[in-house]
Order: C-alpha cells, then sequence, then structure tokens
C-alpha cells in the first residue's frame, strides 16, 4: 500500500494507554501502531472492550483519568500531539481535527439553535465574522443533505429526527475544515436505511475535501461498505491491519476469520452459526503471549509465550500461524 | 390433528425431542386478526379546546394480521417506529388491542396437558432487564416460586440450576449478583428466567442488537438449540436483516404500523416483492460486497401521527405513480407472500 510511502496524515506508534486503579496499572492499549493517509478512510473495528474507541480518544486528547498515555507518540501531519498542553490541544481539537459520536443529542446542545452553534463552531476556529459564519453554515447544512436548509438553520436539536442531526454533527464536524475526523460509531444509533444515507455522505465528503477519517465502529458491515483500510483490535492491540476487501476475504488472523463467520449472511440460512467460544479477557486478565490463545483452535506452546508482533507489509496478522491463502478456499 | 397428538404422547414416552418440534410445525398457536393499536396523543382537553387543535392519534399498529405456528419463528421487521415493539407488547399482553384481537390457541405439552401456551419475554438490553440487587439464582427462581411450579425450596434450587446449565452457565453462578456477567452471559440468564416458566411461546425484542457479534452468534445458537431441544415458538423482533434470516421461518416486514409484506422468510429473502423491502436488502450493509456502491434510500418514515395519504411508502418510493398517492394498496397473496403494493 502506497500508505506509508507517502508520508501519513496520522501517525500512530506504540501508542500505550495505562489505567491507575486500586490494584495498580492496568494496561488497556498496548503498543498501537497505525498510520492514516491524506484522504483516506481507515476502519477500526472490534468487539466493546477492545480498545478501538480508546484509540480514537487519545487521538483527539480527550482521554480522562485515570487513564493516560504511558508511551509511545502520535503524530498529525509530522507535528507530534499526543504531549501538547490542553489549551493547545484545545486549540487543534475542531480546528484540525473534528469529530463525531454515537449519540447525535447528547453531541448537540440542546438550548441552541444549529446555526448558532455552527457560526459559534466557526467564528471560534476561522477568522471569518459572524455573517459570514452563517453564510458558511447555511453552505455546510445544504452540503450535508439537510432540506429547506434557509428554515432547518433556526431550528433546536430536537426538532430534527436522528439521522438529520447526525448530519448536522458531520456538519459541525467539518465547521473549521480538519484534516482529520473520528467517528466513533456514527451510524450506530440509526436505522439501517439512514445507516446507508451517512455513511455515503462520509465517504463523499471524505473525497471532496480529502479529508481523512478513522472510523471507529463495532459493525464490520459499515467499515466494508465504506472504509479504505481496516484495522481489527484484540484486547487492546491491532491483531490485523490491510485493505478491507483483503481483510473480509482472506482474514489472516484466526480471530478476524472467526468473526466473520459469526456474521450470519443475508444471502443464505445457515444451520449453526459459527461462534468464537469464551469471551474477550479483561484487562486484569490478559493471558501472556497472544491475547487470543484461549480461544484459539491454533494456538500451540509459542502462542501462549510469546506476543506476536505486526509485521510491516500491507496485509498483516499479529499472529505465529497465520491462515493461509488456502485456508479459505 | 389425531396424528399430531399420538406423536406428542409418544414423544413424551420416549423423549425424542426433534420429533416433537416437527410434528407440531403446523400448529397455529399465535392468532393475530386485524390488530390495531392507537394511541391518543393529542394535547390535554381544555388546552385543545382553546386552541381549537383536533385530537391527534397515533396509528402505532394499523389493521395487522398473521398466524404463527408452533414451534416455528416468526419475525417482524421494520425501523424505529414502525410499530414492532408495540406489537409485541401486545403479543405480551403489556398492550392491549384497540381493535382487533390476538388469540392465543390451546396446546398440548409434552406433559399431557392441555392450555393456552405459555407467554415470556426477552429484552434487549440485558443491563436494564435483570435486578442488579438479586442474586441471578433468585431472579431465576422468582417465576418458579410466583406460579408454584416446584413444591419446595430444594426442587426450586434444584430446577434454577438445571436451567443455568440449559442456557450454558454453571450452577454455581446462581449464587452471583449480574454485574458479574458480561452482556453476553445476562442475556443467558435473561433466558434462563423466561424457561423457568415451562414457557411455550417467546417475544424477543432484538435479544442481540446490544451485543457483539461474537456473542451474538452463541446466543443466537443457543436459541436456535432450545427451539429444537423444547418446542419452543418465538416471535422475534429485529432490525438487523441478516440476523432475520438466520433464525425465521416466516416474517413479516412492518412499514408505518402496517405490514407491508409477509410470507415464508426464505420465500420473501429470495424474490423481495414489495419495493420496501427490496430498498431495505439492498442497504444493509455487508461484509460480503465490500466497497460497493450502494443506493441509499432517500428521505426517512414518516410520522405515524399523519401518514401520507394511499400507500404510505410512496413519498420514498422510486416507483410511486398517482395511484400509490391516491388509493391504499391491500395485502395480496402473490405465490404464497402476502404483499401490499399496487405494482407487485
Amino acid at each position: 500500500m502506497t500508505a506509508s510511502a507517502a508520508a501519513p496524515l496520522l501517525s500512530v506508534r506504540d501508542l500505550r494507554i495505562v489505567f491507575d486503579g486500586r490494584h495498580g496499572p492496568l494496561t488497556a492499549l498496548d503498543g498501537v501502531s497505525f498510520d492514516i493517509a491524506p484522504g483516506e478512510i481507515l476502519g477500526v473495528v472490534g468487539e466493546s472492550g477492545a480498545g478501538k474507541s480508546l484509540t480514537g480518544t487519545a487521538v483527539i486528547g480527550l482521554l480522562d483519568p485515570p487513564g493516560r498515555i504511558a508511551g509511545g507518540e502520535i503524530r498529525l501531519e509530522g507535528q507530534r500531539i499526543d504531549n501538547l498542553p490542553a489549551e493547545k490541544m484545545r486549540r487543534l481539537r475542531g480546528r484540525r481535527i473534528g469529530a463525531i459520536f454515537q449519540d447525535p443529542l447528547t453531541s448537540l446542545h440542546p438550548l441552541l439553535t444549529v446555526g448558532d452553534q455552527l457560526v459559534e463552531t466557526i467564528t471560534t476556529h476561522l477568522p471569518v465574522g459572524k455573517a459570514e459564519a452563517r453564510r458558511r453554515a447555511l453552505d455546510l447544512l445544504k452540503e450535508v443533505g439537510i432540506p429547506a436548509a434557509e428554515m432547518r438553520i433556526d431550528h433546536y436539536p430536537h426538532q430534527f429526527s436522528g439521522g438529520m442531526r447526525q448530519r448536522v454533527v458531520i456538519a459541525l464536524a467539518l465547521c473549521a475544515e480538519p484534516v482529520l475526523i473520528i467517528a466513533d460509531e456514527p451510524t450506530t444509533a440509526l436505522d439501517v436505511s439512514i445507516q446507508a444515507q451517512i455513511t455515503t455522505l462520509l465517504k463523499r465528503l471524505c473525497r471532496e475535501h480529502g479529508t481523512s477519517i478513522m472510523l471507529v465502529t463495532h459493525d464490520m458491515g459499515v467499515i466494508a461498505e465504506t472504509a479504505d483500510r481496516v484495522a481489527v483490535m484484540y484486547a487492546g492491540r491491532i491483531v490485523e491491519i490491510g485493505p478491507v476487501e483483503e481483510v473480509v476475504r482472506r482474514p489472516r488472523h484466526p480471530y478476524t476469520a472467526g468473526l466473520m463467520a459469526s456474521i450470519p449472511s443475508v444471502h443464505a440460512r445457515h444451520a449453526q452459526l459459527n461462534q468464537i467460544d469464551g469471551a474477550m479477557p479483561r484487562l486484569n486478565a490478559i493471558p501472556p503471549g497472544c491475547a487470543f490463545n484461549p480461544r484459539c483452535g491454533r494456538a500451540e506452546g509459542v502462542c501462549r509465550e510469546h506476543k506476536p508482533g505486526l509485521p510491516p507489509v500491507a496485509h498483516a496478522a499479529a499472529c505465529h500461524f497465520p491462515l493461509q491463502e488456502l485456508a479459505h478456499a | 390433528m389425531r396424528d399430531t397428538v399420538t406423536t406428542l404422547e409418544r414423544g413424551q414416552a420416549v423423549p425424542e425431542i426433534a420429533t416433537t418440534a416437527t410434528a407440531t410445525m403446523d400448529d397455529i398457536i399465535l392468532d393475530v386478526a386485524s390488530a390495531s393499536c392507537r394511541f391518543d396523543v393529542s394535547a390535554p382537553t381544555l388546552s385543545r379546546l382553546f386552541s381549537k387543535q383536533p385530537r391527534r392519534i397515533l396509528r402505532a399498529v394499523e389493521n395487522v394480521s398473521f398466524t404463527v405456528r408452533r414451534g416455528t419463528t416468526f419475525s417482524i421487521v421494520g425501523e424505529s417506529g414502525c410499530g414492532k415493539s408495540t406489537l409485541a407488547r401486545m403479543v405480551v399482553g403489556l398492550q392491549r388491542p384497540t381493535q382487533g384481537m390476538l388469540n392465543f390457541r390451546d396446546i398440548r405439552r409434552a406433559d399431557g396437558t392441555i392450555g393456552p401456551p405459555r407467554v415470556q419475554m426477552i429484552f434487549q438490553d440485558p443491563y436494564a432487564s435483570l435486578n442488579p440487587r438479586w442474586r441471578v439464582g433468585d431472579i431465576i427462581a422468582e417465576p418458579i416460586r410466583e406460579l408454584k411450579l416446584r413444591p419446595d425450596a430444594a426442587s426450586t434450587k434444584d430446577r434454577v440450576g438445571d436451567l443455568l446449565e440449559i442456557v450454558g452457565l454453571s450452577r454455581s453462578d446462581a449464587s452471583r449478583y449480574p454485574h458479574a456477567f458480561s452482556g453476553g452471559q445476562r442475556q443467558r440468564i435473561s433466558i434462563a428466567r423466561a424457561l423457568a416458566t415451562e414457557a411455550d411461546f417467546l417475544v424477543c425484542d432484538e435479544p442481540t442488537s446490544a451485543l457483539d457479534v461474537s456473542v451474538q452468534a452463541q446466543i443466537l445458537n443457543l436459541m436456535v438449540k432450545l427451539q429444537k431441544e423444547l418446542g419452543l415458538t418465538y416471535l422475534f423482533i429485529s432490525h438487523n436483516l441478516s440476523v432475520v434470516r438466520h433464525m425465521s421461518d416466516d416474517l413479516a416486514i412492518m412499514y408505518l404500523g402496517r405490514l407491508v409484506e409477509a410470507g415464508p422468510a426464505e420465500e420473501v429473502f429470495s424474490r423481495p416483492r414489495h419495493p420496501y423491502t427490496r430498498l431495505l436488502l439492498d442497504t444493509i450493509p455487508d461484509v460480503e460486497r465490500p466497497n460497493r456502491e450502494r443506493r441509499p434510500m432517500s428521505g426517512e418514515v414518516p410520522s405515524p401521527i399523519d401518514p401520507p395519504p394511499g400507500c404510505s411508502f410512496n413519498p420514498r418510493c422510486s416507483r410511486a405513480a398517482d395511484r400509490c398517492r391516491a388509493e391504499r394498496p391491500e395485502l395480496r397473496l402473490i405465490d404464497g407472500v402476502e404483499v401490499s403494493c399496487h405494482f407487485a
């Protein structure tokens, strides 16, 4: 993939996040590394507790104590952002990194009209006057597909439906023309037909503005349809990363393969779904070696002793015995 | 009918569970006849009279009819606000139909008794549906004690242990509290609690949508296994079409309180006839076809207080003609599938 050859927009190296608990520190993210190229959509997928949202939170600098970055670095356009003072990070957030969260109702101020919220965000980050900001706000609402935007700009969030609210949130994230958007489960609270509208919108905006998106979701379907590349997370580590077609069609890590097989198909009915027995380990009980080894059918002695690394190739799996092409024939 | 009964009795003598389940396949267990549920959402009387507003009636479920066969899974699919949860609440009796009726037929159980089926519900959110202050053993034992299904404390405890094992937990879990369990395990506890009543009919309202996919697979497999072994009937409510395809024998697609398409699941999935069903199938994210260009459905579900005239889907339908805006299509039977579309 050319992503690593060209200068990456976002580069995360060996990121380690630790929560200081009563019984000592718990490692929630353990050596996470990935790049996002300009204009690229990177999907981050995993089950609850895998650390996917935490990765996004760390990138936008919204990690709450007791969580802290204990190692590694995050670079945006070559500049290190993980050690910025809070005030500098606040200015960066919203200006160069936008955020879209799962629940559009909690991301919007209920007592301000959407126009006011957009104007406030624009004037905070860009050197423009109120009138110009309002004109831009209107353009943005039109761009994200809100019908009758001239009238809707003066409405309050509760007057919008779920899908329309999420469009407003996307408009807010785009306000200051950021280079990167962190979208954390942007479609999870929406109906399927609305979900399709929002992912199509995100894809179009990414193409037209050259914005990169880090799309965090548990829904492999959304990733498959939206992302260029995908990183699969398990117990605080990336277990597989690669172009989305490759990972979906020819998963190399046994966890990814199991995950893919456990999704029911709409094309055919099977007697039984493939299931991965057991559950993801808790943070205080991550087994030594590969974290997936107790649930893995291919585990051997080496898996219980040595943590497999992620090889520096386009489609990489952190596994001592990755699945080969033949296994999928 | 007679054949069925004898098989059942034989099934009881020799516990061949699979036979029992298949032999009763064609018994109708639930018959829903033109059921409607309307809510009056008008402003309070006085302010309505002063401001001269008319009454506002929300038609959550309008004139819905279907039958569920014993031992099968009937699914209801639709987007939020289509009335699927109201329908589920009517089936378990939490909501009365304002018109029409729901009729459970008497069934003959494996122990020979005849009576209406016992109906239980499994809820979406396993974090909200279990009392955090009760031990799991007490949660599961409550319906047994309440319905006096076991004569004494020892046999109740035995039954609770058996139920925990049936759903894939261990007997010792009875003494723990719900917070010690993950989402998937909690959903197993919910299922055990529903089975504790010796339920025959389970209404499952989005039972796996709060769970991760690999856990979802575990729960769905458990539900299929229990259905085979205990001859359960499921009314399965979901918005997830791939889960519905996996689970259903029959299904109904709802839009704005009405059924738009209903029939055998295989037939509906392989040959969707209503434009809404087709669009739903077309818009779901599909892992098997990554990065395909899809045409998203435009528009949103209109308000059920003020549905559009004619076919309620007409504002979003690409094939809508004048007739669709004037005349509401009735459900018609085409090749074993009921469809309400003028152009099906």
